[in-house]
């Protein structure tokens, strides 16, 4: 039965939940929308970062939140090195979408077994005053587990679309997508600012997991659920374009909640997947991409 | 004596080694070993088709193996018919997938169009999670005869099978590479658009290529479920498989139809090496590593690697 | 990195002798074979089983070995796959030639081992699948988890049924997985309502990859059932319970079937979210349970998974692990030889003293008599590993026999 309450509850809840996709997807959308890298090792990024958050709230006790940002510079840093490496073997020689594919796959699995073999199989939790905890509005809940990264992931993606937006390297990043030689008469280095936005959506990782981690429990290999939802998101929201992505992650995370309320749960993926589909066969820039 | 009759002579050849090796010998393990190879094969030339001759690059492999193996799954839930016919079967249900696939898809380039068979992949997952008749998401159990044919047991009559199959795939993606249709699959690789404007039929071709891919990925799934007895969703679309799919065929080389063989004889005899040696979270490091090593030191995989060492020494 | 050294170490010892000896030497080694979900979504109860298994081969070894020959294991990771498992069985036998099998952790990695198995006619000591052998029906398999004969399904949700029975409950609501397992458990909670007359008002499955589950607790809150009955692993398990308590689920009876609700540190990590929840588990360091030799093995399992990444307690699957290796061991001691008929059969017709208790089977190789506890979570404070040690915080309300204290109910006092 369809109440007022449950569906407002429905989508308040997918609302939250777009808002952490978001946040796990903006990574992705940088690399993949605005530098054609397709990064599918992201998700076990944002795993490390999960870990990360595990490793200092559990020795030192700090918030996973804070842990997030305080590594957010170390992701940056190893996503630099990352598209050294990666600009070195295929950028320079075309053909790079496909064997830039295969690389981060290779990475992907490289990740997954050094948290592995640092941290074991097990699932990993987090401390925070914040889990367990409740707001009430009206008839609508607003678990603060769910909350909480919410508002940090809306502030992240907001600061990633104000830097891309506003500043000389986030522009410099969208032009380099779209006219490299242009970008070179300006003075602009292609290279450093793809190095730049590469490790910017890897630092992305580092916060993203720290949310991951605070909604549920972490095991390494877990990043593989994610891959799908995150270029679902990616290819629905517009490649290049911030708010799309934010935009159709909110998309996902309501359709996921109104038919795990309505309609049975164990239909969300397919419908997530079938929304990427149609808007495929209908409007392939997806939502927000420039055509 | 030319090179065509070479060929088939060697494929001839291959599969009466593998009537002798079933005959000789009854160590079980091997021709288990074998076979789970012989599916990688078969599954990176299939892939190859689509990636490495067109440039169209499949996410999605896990979904046409595993609704291969469903469809086998299912018929044979219905009545007991021999594995010729469920291959088929098999063949027939993924080709059309593919043949949809390549409809559906027909505006979308490069990744987009990889996202899309992503998709396609999961959503198929989806329905079979849901089909009760097949076991749903708890899975299914099939009890393969103790042998079949004149083998001595059945697992030799599986490797058997996908030999078979390997072989065909093998004859199919030669005959694609070297004929017009090779050609104007290379074409469309390399420009799509040039492709069109000099008259190449792309539209046409790019369907062969996703119904061929479909058929022969149909046929490695088919016999998946007497192989490993028990099937769900999850093992049935592995992110391994489709993994492997497109590694074996780059660390081969995508552009000749020798490639994925080599690629997958490598890469897939590596892993099931290492399941039974090192055995523990490595195993994932040694397809990381390859992966990684192969694509940036190796561009045009193995075979690129030997031509163009073959071409320094003349 | 230990493990690895270890079991190359073994292989290559076991590879030595075995190559090395050409007559039959006294002390040749018994080698046991199996395959362990090391690595994958099992990993996290399939390296805790590999452990106690060690720790029991090192007790047998210490205590002069199987028949005055030393034991060792030859082992390899099936990474939670199924269709890898065949293979490792395959070289299990007929390349490395071990002497006895057992089995992987888990359904999933058991049942694709049977055919095998059957055909090569070997005793098949399994750890952990819900009713694998109905479709087998093979006499040499046998069980160690305490599901029981003749319908584990059924078995497993019983004693909460049970209880919600005898607390005058009258609306349920199922909940569970997309997998194996849940499936099995949400089944056999169907059968068993519709027995007892119970009302089934809400009955749906999740993915396994739904990352949220305040709208499922929300749907299944506004069916308002009197039981909530949960076919649940490990991380659903935590996002149950933890949407269940931030929303406040009112109902009178929560738990059932939630796989994960025994690891220690998903235990820890919930607290006190976590009482007055009603659900299964096999072994709790209650009185009643206080078999001989089991602190002893948790003792030593506790020593061992020590910086390992794995469940420091141990308490789920661990001495069941060891339990099955006992049992293994007492008939080949006690036929004098490796004769698979014969030992199949003594384990068939005789009772065993384990570290978890007295162990018959029954049909189908099940436990002749189930023993599914249903454990309720009392008094459980936050961020306390320690507090598990001991007895007290899960209390045993079903079966009656093994009863460790009292039900609190409903559900909404006992939080």
């Amino acid at each position: 039965m369809i109440t007022a309450e449950l569906f407002a509850n429905a989508v308040v809840s997918g609302v939250l939940l777009g808002g952490f996709y978001a946040a796990v997807a903006v990574g992705l959308s940088i690399a993949f929308g605005q530098l054609d890298i397709v990064n599918i090792a992201h998700p076990s990024f944002v795993v490390a970062g999960s870990f990360a958050a595990f490793a200092l709230n559990d020795a030192l006790g700090l918030d996973p939140i804070l842990v997030g940002v305080l590594v957010a510079p170390l992701f940056f840093l190893a996503g630099a090195v990352i598209y050294r490496v990666y600009f070195q073997s295929f950028e320079r020689t075309g053909q790079e979408s496909l064997r830039g594919l295969v690389f981060f796959f290779g990475i992907m699995f490289i990740a997954e077994v050094a948290l592995i073999l640092s941290y074991g199989v097990d699932y990993r939790l987090v401390e925070a005053s914040y889990i367990g905890g409740n707001w009430k509005i009206g008839a609508v809940d607003l678990p603060l587990r769910m909350l909480v990264p919410f508002v940090v992931a809306l502030s992240m993606t907001t600061a990633i679309w104000l830097y891309l937006s506003r500043t000389f390297t986030g522009r410099a990043i969208q032009a380099v997508a779209q006219d490299r030689l242009a970008l070179q008469l300006m003075g602009a280095d292609p290279i450093r600012i793809k190095q730049h936005a590469f490790g910017l959506a890897v630092a992305t990782a580092a916060i993203a997991g720290s949310l991951l981690i605070i909604i549920g429990p972490v095991e390494p290999s877990i990043g593989r659920i994610y891959i799908g939802k995150v270029f679902a998101i990616v290819v629905l929201g517009g490649m290049g374009s911030i708010s799309g992505t934010l935009i159709a992650a909110f998309i996902l995370g309501i359709a996921e909640s109104m038919v795990a309320t309505f309609a049975g749960p164990s239909w969300s993926n397919a419908v997530a997947f079938g929304i990427l589909l149609v808007t495929l066969a209908v409007r392939p820039q997806g939502l927000m991409g420039r055509t | 004596m030319s090179r065509e009759v070479a060929f088939w002579a060697s494929l001839a050849a291959v599969l009466a080694a593998g009537l002798w090796f079933t005959g000789s010998y009854d160590n079980e393990y091997y021709f288990n070993f074998a076979y789970a190879v012989l599916q990688g094969v078969v599954m990176a030339i299939a892939w190859n088709i689509l990636g490495g001759f067109a440039g169209y690059v499949n996410f999605g492999s896990a979904g046409f193996f595993a609704v291969g193996a469903y469809t086998a799954i299912a018929l044979s839930k219905l009545a007991a018919l021999p594995m010729v016919v469920l291959i088929v079967a098999a063949g027939l249900v993924c080709g059309l997938i593919g043949l949809a696939i390549g409809l559906l898809t027909l505006r979308l380039r490069g990744v987009y169009f990889a996202i899309a068979t992503l998709a396609v992949a999961i959503v198929f997952e989806t329905l079979i999670d849901n089909w009760e008749f097949v076991g749903g998401a708890g899975g299914t159990y099939i009890i393969p005869p103790a042998t079949a044919w004149f083998f001595d047991s059945y697992v030799e009559y599986l490797f058997f099978v996908m030999l078979a199959l390997a072989v065909v795939a093998t004859a199919v993606s030669r005959i694609m590479n070297r004929s017009r249709l090779g050609r104007g699959l290379a074409a469309i690789r390399e420009d799509e658009v040039a492709a069109e404007c000099a008259g190449v039929p792309t539209l046409q071709l790019k369907l062969i290529a996703t119904t061929a891919m479909g058929v022969l990925m149909g046929f490695a799934g088919a016999p998946y479920g007497f192989y490993a007895t028990y099937v769900d969703p999850v093992s049935a679309f592995s992110l391994l498989i489709a993994v492997n799919a497109i590694a074996m065929p780059m660390i081969g080389g995508t552009e000749m139809w020798l490639g994925p063989i080599i690629g997958a004889l490598l890469l897939g005899s590596a892993q099931k090496i290492a399941t039974v040696t090192i055995s523990s979270e490595l195993n994932l490091l040694i397809v990381g590593a390859a992966l990684v090593a192969f694509i940036t030191f190796a561009p045009r995989g193995i075979v690129g690697l030997v031509g163009s060492l073959w071409n320094r020494r003349r | 990195m230990i493990s690895i050294v270890r079991s190359a170490a073994a292989l290559a010892a076991a590879l030595y002798l075995a190559a090395a000896s050409g007559a039959a030497f006294a002390q040749e080694p018994i080698r046991i074979g199996f395959s362990m979900a090391l690595t994958g979504g099992l990993a996290g109860a399939g390296k805790p089983a590999l452990i106690a298994m060690q720790i029991w081969r090192d007790d047998v070894n210490e205590a002069g070995g199987l028949l005055g020959r030393p034991v060792e294991f030859v082992y390899y990771d099936d990474q939670t796959n199924p269709a890898e498992v065949p293979g490792i069985y395959s070289k299990l036998i007929d390349v490395d030639g071990v002497d006895l099998v057992v089995s992987s952790y888990g359904t999933n990695l058991i049942a694709p081992a049977m055919p095998i198995i059957m055909r090569k006619q070997m005793v098949f000591m399994s750890l952990f699948g819900l009713d694998v052998n109905t479709q087998f029906g093979y006499d040499r398999y046998f069980q160690i988890m305490p599901a029981g004969a003749p319908d584990p399904k059924v078995n497993w949700s019983r004693g909460f049924i049970d209880i919600a029975v005898e607390n005058g409950v009258r609306t349920i609501a199922l909940v569970g997985a997309d997998a194996e397992f849940s499936r099995n458990a949400v089944a056999g909670a169907r059968a068993n309502a519709e027995a007892a007359g119970l009302e089934i008002v809400y009955d749906e499955s999740y993915k396994g990859t739904t990352t949220d589950f305040t709208p499922i607790i929300r749907a299944i809150q506004a069916t308002s059932p009197d039981a909530v009955f949960v076919g649940s692993y490990p991380p659903d398990t935590v996002g149950m319970v933890r949407a269940a308590s931030e929303l406040g689920l009112d109902t009178e009876l929560f738990g059932g079937g939630m796989v994960g609700a025994q690891y220690a540190t998903i235990q820890q990590s919930l607290g006190s979210m976590l009482n007055g929840i009603v659900n299964y588990d096999f072994w709790v360091p209650e009185p009643t349970l206080d078999f001989p030799g089991v602190e002893e093995f948790l003792a030593k399992y506790q020593e061992r998974a020590e910086g390992q990444g794995v469940d420091p307690l141990g308490h789920y699957l661990p001495p069941y692990a060891y339990a099955y290796l006992q049992v293994l061991g007492a008939a080949v001691e006690a036929v004098g030889g490796i004769d698979q008929e014969k030992i199949a059969a003594h384990i068939r017709d005789n009772t065993f003293e384990t570290v978890v208790g007295t162990v018959a089977f029954g049909e189908k190789g099940e436990w002749a008599t189930p023993r599914v506890l249903q454990v309720q979570f009392q008094n459980v404070a936050d961020n306390d590993l320690d507090q598990f040690r001991t007895a007290g915080k899960r209390v045993v309300i079903k079966p009656d026999e093994w009863r460790s204290g009292d039900l609190i109910f409903p559900y909404t006092e006992a939080r």
